[in-house]
C-alpha cells in the first residue's frame, strides 16, 4: 500500500464505519492518519489498535469496527491465507478441526476456516483463485458463502469428538463435573469462534469480488445497540441481555442527575435566613428547598406473542434493573388475556434467559392459541387490574398493535389513559408499518402517544425522556 | 515538542513489564500513540481490569511522578485546580496591621498562599509527570469543561498570578467506568482505549506474576474457571483483581489442584452476589454429588 492509496483507503474505511452508525468526525480521521504516520504499516495488530484508539469513542462499537477493519485492511489477498492448511477432503478438514478445537489454537482455527471457505464456500462463477478485484456484471451472482461452508463442514456435529479429545489431552481433570462443565463451555465458545472466522473469511473473499462498500453495508452485523428487536437472532438477544446491567446503571445515573437538577430552584426562606446569621445577616448562600422525592409508580403492560416477545422481555428486564428508581413497578403480560407477572419478572433477574418461556407457561396470558388479541387483553386488564392505575402511575404499553383483525377495544385504552398519569406506547415496528395490514397502531396512537422503539438506543433514549424524574 | 518517553511499541511492553504490568498489544499501542501524539488517554472498562494500575505502572516505568485526581460527585475547581489558603491569608493580614493596602494585597496573593490541587501540581511540575484523572464519569458535567480547558493547551490562568503554562506536558490518563457517557468534546480530545478482561494466556501470566509461588497448572485451571464465569450472565463478573485474590486464597489454603470442593468453598472470593454464586455452582456442576440425576 503506497502513500497515495492510504489516505483514500482510510477515508473509505471511515465512511463505512459511519454507515454502520459509528460517528467518526474528520478530526478523528486526521488523528488516525497521524497515528499511522507514527506507527507505520508494518504490524497489522498494532495498526488495528491504533485505528481503534483514534476513531472509536464508545465500548460497544468494537465488533463492527473489527469486521470493517478486516474488509478494508485485509490480512491477505486471494487465497494466500489458507496456504498453511490444505486438507484434501472434508474428512481431513474435520479431523484437523477437532485437533485445533481441542487445543484451542486460534491461529490454526483461522487457517482452517480459510481452508474451508476456499474448498467449500464457492458459489457461482468465481474466477480461479478469486483474485479478480472488480465486480463486473457477469459475476454478480458469485461469491463465497459462509453458510455453504458451515453446511459442508458441520462444525457443531464435532462437539462430542472435541470433548473426547480434550478429555484425553487432560486426563487429570476429566473426572469431576467441574472439568466436564469447563471443557463443554470452552469447546462451545471455540466452535463459535470458528464460525465467526468462517464468516469473516467469506466476507473478505466476497469483498474482493464485489467491492468492499457493498459487503461492509450488508454483511457486517450492526452494533448491539442498533439491532432491531423484532429481527434479532438468539445470539444477538443474548448480547443484548448482557448490556442490561451497564445500561441500567447509565440510565439510573441519568435519571438521578435529572432529579437532582430539578431540586435546584425554590429558595427555602427560613433556612436561608438562619444561615445568614453567620455572615452578619447578609444572605450569602441561599438554601434551596429539597423537593420530596416523588418517585413514580410504573406499570409495564406487554404483548408476549411471538413476534414481539424478544422486545418485551428485554424491556421487562431493563425496567426491573431500574427498580430502585421507582417506588413501585408492576408488570403485566398478555397474549389473549392479561395476567400479572411482577413476581416472575423479579425472580427472573437471576435467570434472564428463559423469562419469556416461564411467563408463557406460568401466567395465564391466553385462552386459546398464541395470536394476540389486543381488545380482549386491554379489556381484561381494565377489569381485573385497574387498582394498579392511579394518579401517580406511568403506564408503558409494549406491543406492535397487531390485532389479527379483531376489535382493538379503544374504549379500554381510553379508560387506562384516563386513570393513569401518563400512558406511553412503545412500538417495536418501524413507523412506516404502523396501520398496515392488521395493525391498529395508528388508531391507538390517536389516544395515547406512541413511539417507535426498534433498538436499544431508541429504548434507552425513551426511558430517560419519558419517565418522570 | 519534548522528548518522547518511548521509542517503540515493544519498548512500551518491555518497560511496563519491568514495572509489573503485563500489557496487551492494545494497551501498548495506545500508550505509545498517546505519548507520541501528545494526547490524553481515556481508558474505559469494567471495574478491576487494571485501569488505575496502568497509570501506576506508567509512572514507575518512565520514572515519573504520579499525580492523582480522584473525581467524585460535586468536585469543583477548588478541589481540582487550585485554592487560596484563606485561613493563612487572614493570619497574614492580622499579623501585619500597619502595612499599606497595596503591599498586603501583593503579599496575600502570592505563591505562598496558593494551595495547588492535582491539575495545577501536574502542570507546574518540571519533572516528568503522569497525571491520573480517576473515575472521570463520577464528576459533574461542569467539571468536564474545566478539564477541556486544562487538557487542551496545558495552561491554567490564576487571575492574581497570571497564566501558568506547563513546563513539561504531563502524560494524562483518564479513567471511566462508563456509568455515564462523557461529553463528545472531551472524548474527541483523547485517545480511547477500551480495557476488557484479558485473554486467558495474559491473565495466567498476570496471576503468576502477582502471586509468586502459585503452581502453574493451578494457575491454568484457575484462569479457565474464571473465563467460564465471565461468560455466564452474572450480575458482577469477576475481574482481574478478583482472580488474583482467588489465587492468593488458594495458595493460603494450600490447594494443589482445583476440584469441586475447593471451588465451591472459595467461590465467595470472586463472586459477590448470592444469586451469582448459586448460578455458577449449578452451571459448573459443583453440586453434582448431591444430585443423583447426573451421571
Amino acid at each position: 500500500m503506497n502513500t497515495e492509496v492510504l489516505p483514500t483507503r482510510l477515508v473509505d474505511f471511515v465512511g463505512a464505519l459511519r454507515e454502520r452508525g459509528i460517528e467518526v468526525g474528520p478530526g478523528e480521521t486526521v488523528d488516525a492518519a497521524a497515528a499511522i504516520g507514527v506507527l507505520g504499516l508494518a504490524d497489522r495488530a498494532q495498526l488495528r489498535e491504533a485505528l481503534a484508539s483514534t476513531v472509536l469513542r464508545r465500548s460497544g462499537q468494537r465488533g463492527v469496527f473489527d469486521a470493517v477493519f478486516d474488509l478494508y485492511f485485509p490480512i491477505a489477498v486471494g487465497s494466500a491465507e489458507s496456504a498453511a492448511e490444505r486438507p484434501s477432503d472434508v474428512y481431513e478438514l474435520r479431523d484437523a478441526l477437532v485437533a485445533a478445537l481441542a487445543e484451542g489454537d486460534d491461529a490454526r482455527l483461522r487457517a482452517l476456516a480459510a481452508a474451508g471457505v476456499e474448498a467449500f464456500g464457492r458459489y457461482g462463477d468465481v474466477g480461479e483463485g478469486g483474485s479478480g478485484g472488480n465486480g463486473t456484471g457477469s459475476r454478480r451472482l458469485s461469491g463465497w458463502s459462509a453458510y455453504q461452508t458451515l453446511g459442508e463442514v458441520r462444525p457443531d456435529a464435532l462437539l462430542n469428538r472435541v470433548l473426547a479429545a480434550m478429555r484425553t489431552a487432560r486426563p487429570d481433570d476429566g473426572h469431576g463435573g467441574l472439568g466436564e462443565a469447563l471443557a463443554g463451555r470452552e469447546a462451545r465458545s471455540r466452535l463459535a469462534a470458528f464460525r465467526e472466522h468462517v464468516q469473516a473469511e467469506a466476507r473478505r473473499r466476497t469483498a474482493e469480488l464485489r467491492g468492499r462498500e457493498r459487503i461492509a453495508r450488508h454483511a457486517v452485523a450492526p452494533q448491539t445497540e442498533l439491532v432491531t428487536f423484532t429481527s434479532a437472532s438468539r445470539e444477538q438477544l443474548a448480547a443484548m441481555r448482557r448490556t442490561i446491567q451497564p445500561l441500567s446503571r447509565k440510565l439510573a445515573t441519568r435519571l438521578a442527575a435529572r432529579r437532582r437538577r430539578a431540586r435546584r430552584g425554590q429558595i427555602d426562606l427560613r433556612r436561608t435566613l438562619r444561615r445568614s446569621l453567620a455572615t452578619g445577616g447578609v444572605p450569602m448562600r441561599p438554601v434551596l428547598r429539597a423537593r420530596r422525592p416523588g418517585r413514580p409508580e410504573l406499570v409495564v403492560l406487554c404483548d408476549m406473542s411471538g413476534s414481539v416477545a424478544g422486545f418485551a422481555q428485554f424491556t421487562l428486564l431493563l425496567t426491573q434493573a431500574l427498580a430502585d428508581q421507582f417506588s413501585k413497578i408492576r408488570s403485566f403480560a398478555f397474549v389473549g388475556l392479561t395476567d400479572e407477572i411482577t413476581e416472575l419478572v423479579s425472580a427472573g433477574r437471576d435467570e434472564p434467559e428463559g423469562l419469556a418461556t416461564r411467563i408463557l407457561s406460568q401466567a395465564r396470558v391466553t385462552r386459546w392459541g398464541m395470536s394476540s388479541d389486543y381488545g380482549e387483553s386491554l379489556g381484561s386488564f381494565v377489569e381485573e387490574f385497574s387498582d394498579a392505575l392511579g394518579p401517580r402511575t406511568s403506564v408503558l404499553i409494549l406491543g406492535d398493535g397487531r390485532t389479527n383483525f379483531g376489535d382493538p377495544n379503544l374504549g379500554a385504552l381510553r379508560r387506562i389513559a384516563e386513570r393513569a398519569r401518563h400512558v406511553y406506547w412503545l412500538n417495536p415496528e418501524g413507523r412506516t408499518f404502523w396501520g398496515t395490514g392488521d395493525s391498529a397502531a395508528l388508531r391507538y396512537a390517536e389516544l395515547v402517544p406512541m413511539y417507535e422503539c426498534r433498538n436499544i438506543r431508541q429504548l434507552s433514549r425513551l426511558v430517560t425522556e419519558l419517565l418522570p424524574g | 515538542m519534548q522528548e518522547p518517553l518511548f521509542g517503540s511499541v515493544d519498548e512500551v511492553v518491555e518497560r511496563l513489564a519491568g514495572a509489573g504490568y503485563l500489557a496487551s498489544t492494545a494497551v501498548a499501542t495506545t500508550v505509545f500513540l498517546a505519548d507520541r501524539l501528545g494526547k490524553p488517554l481515556l481508558v474505559e472498562g469494567p471495574a478491576g481490569v487494571g485501569k488505575t494500575e496502568l497509570a501506576r505502572a506508567l509512572a514507575t516505568a518512565t520514572d515519573s511522578e504520579l499525580v492523582r485526581l480522584q473525581c467524585y460527585e460535586g468536585i469543583d475547581e477548588s478541589r481540582a485546580l487550585y485554592e487560596w489558603n484563606h485561613a493563612k491569608q487572614l493570619l497574614r493580614i492580622t499579623a501585619a496591621r500597619d502595612e499599606g493596602w497595596r503591599e498586603t494585597r501583593d503579599h496575600v496573593f502570592s505563591e505562598e498562599f496558593l494551595l495547588p490541587r492535582p491539575l495545577l501540581t501536574a502542570i507546574r511540575n518540571p519533572e516528568p509527570t503522569v497525571l491520573l484523572i480517576d473515575e472521570t464519569d463520577k464528576a459533574d458535567v461542569e467539571m468536564e469543561g474545566l478539564l477541556l480547558e486544562v487538557l487542551g493547551d496545558f495552561q491554567v490562568t490564576v487571575p492574581e498570578l497570571g497564566t501558568i503554562t506547563a513546563a513539561r506536558r504531563p502524560f494524562v490518563l483518564l479513567t471511566s467506568n462508563a456509568t455515564r457517557e462523557l461529553s463528545e468534546a472531551l472524548k474527541r480530545r483523547c485517545l480511547f482505549l477500551h480495557l476488557d478482561f484479558p485473554a486467558p494466556d495474559l491473565e495466567r501470566d498476570i496471576v503468576t506474576m502477582q502471586v509468586p509461588g502459585l503452581d502453574a497448572a493451578l494457575a491454568e485451571s484457575l484462569v479457565r474457571v474464571v473465563g467460564a464465569l465471565r461468560e455466564m450472565d452474572l450480575r458482577k463478573a469477576p475481574s482481574i483483581a478478583e482472580s488474583v485474590d482467588w489465587a492468593r486464597t488458594l495458595l493460603a489454603l494450600g490447594a494443589d489442584s482445583l476440584d469441586e470442593d475447593i471451588v465451591e468453598s472459595s467461590l465467595g472470593v470472586i463472586l459477590k452476589y448470592q444469586s451469582d454464586h448459586r448460578k455458577a455452582a449449578a452451571e459448573l456442576r459443583l453440586d453434582q454429588l448431591l444430585d443423583p440425576a447426573s451421571p
